[in-house]
């Protein structure tokens, strides 16, 4: 067996102290590693051997949690994914771009879960029935309609790449949005009508002017730009209806999907 | 222990030079700014048909000049790229599900470059070119 190489890494981590600081600043760190670490392992060999007062969140080190999210040279990334044999140099680590620094590398995500909370990301089913009727079946066509856009981990790169939420702060943002579209397009939901009013606004898809960085940051593959544009063009089709032909009702009004149909 | 989070602006005039992709971006967006000027060009040749023989020739006179030139190649430029993004932005916007599969993304790009060659060649032959 070939011994594992080992490798002196610099890292400038971005410190902030809310007790004594007014201001952030950058420390360095010189941390012997083996070549194929992630940035994660890094930090916990900081944090062992050097200095246990740095502070920042991991959980699974497998990319599944969505805790590690990080700017690692200027770049959203989550520290468990970001292997130190891509990096070159001095590695730049700071907390997630646009989100309050809560301590060193910890931010305070409480505006993202707050917009989650008003795209209603969950079934609402378009009827109820009694458990003795059975489940809601879905085809597995019905289930890939949507499949993609479920792989959401919460990590919040999306948010960190999103120049418009750097901007504009009330923009519901990339991944709640994407949500919002993923239970829409689920052929058990009758929810859409009541999104479409946080959804089909300047502070949902028509802050957003497809960047498009959502989706190349997203370690997830979610990619959330594709599904804002969806959303514009069925919101663009309710006004439409809506405002331009007569007796029109927009899907604010009525849910209706070629697929909607419940199976049996 | 208190909570004092430390908030840190965006940039509001330089934040696209943070990233390349946001170069790209605003790249994207400026050529917009070329083809709304084609356009205000077109609505002035449209006026100046209006206002008579002389008015026009002065016109199609004006047209030839070098700066004319210019300002018509950076606009074909600046056209071209921004219906290339459009075009390629086209497989995320309207993806098509045959069965449980998704039809692949250039093929769904692919076909607007296509309808695209098409109406440019009926264009073309209303304009008398064949």
């Amino acid at each position: 067996m070939t011994p594992l190489k080992e490798r002196l890494v610099q890292l400038e981590v971005l410190r902030y102290n809310p007790d004594t600081d007014t201001e952030a600043h950058f420390q360095r760190y010189e941390v012997v590693c083996q070549e194929e670490w992630v940035v994660l392992d890094a930090l916990n060999k900081v944090k062992a051997d050097i200095d246990p007062t740095l502070n920042y969140r991991w959980s699974c080190h497998m990319a599944v949690c969505g805790s590690c999210g990080m700017m690692i040279n200027g770049e959203p990334k989550l520290s468990c994914h970001a292997f130190l044999r891509d990096y070159e140099g001095v590695i730049r680590v700071e907390p997630l771009a646009h989100f309050p620094v809560e301590r060193d590398l910890v931010t305070a995500p409480d505006d993202f879960m707050e917009k989650l909370k008003r795209v209603k990301p969950y079934v609402i089913p378009k009827e109820q029935k009694p458990i003795s009727e059975g489940e809601y079946k879905q085809t597995p066509a019905q289930l890939m309609k949507f499949r993609q856009y479920s792989m959401c981990i919460n990590c919040m790169l999306c948010y960190a790449a999103c120049p418009q939420y750097g901007l504009t702060p009330k923009f519901i943002g990339p991944a709640a949005l994407t949500l919002a579209h993923r239970y829409n397009l689920d052929s058990r939901d009758g929810g859409r009508k009541e999104r479409q009013e946080v959804v089909a606004t300047h502070e949902g898809v028509w802050e957003c002017t497809f960047v498009g960085a959502c989706s190349e940051v997203c370690p997830a593959h979610v990619d959330p730009a594709s599904a804002l544009q969806q959303m514009k063009i069925t919101s663009s089709i309710d006004w439409i209806v809506e405002h331009l032909i007569p007796g029109g009702k927009s899907a604010r009004d009525t849910v209706s999907r070629e697929d909607a149909g419940d199976i049996s | 222990m208190s909570r004092r989070p430390l908030v840190r602006e965006c940039p509001p005039t330089t934040w696209y030079f943070r990233q390349p992709r946001y170069l790209r971006y605003m790249s994207r967006e400026i050529t917009s700014i070329f083809v709304g000027a084609y356009c205000v060009l077109l609505v002035v040749g449209l006026q100046r048909l209006s206002a008579g023989p002389a008015a026009w020739e002065g016109f199609l006179l004006a047209l030839q000049s070098a700066d004319s030139i210019v300002f018509h190649l950076l606009a074909l430029a600046a056209a071209l790229y921004h219906a290339a993004t459009w075009f390629n932005a086209t497989q995320k916007a309207m993806p098509l599900q045959i069965g449980e599969d998704f039809v692949p993304g250039n093929v769904i790009s692919g076909a607007h470059y296509v309808a695209w060659a098409a109406l440019s060649v009926v264009v073309l032959y209303l304009a008398g070119v064949f």
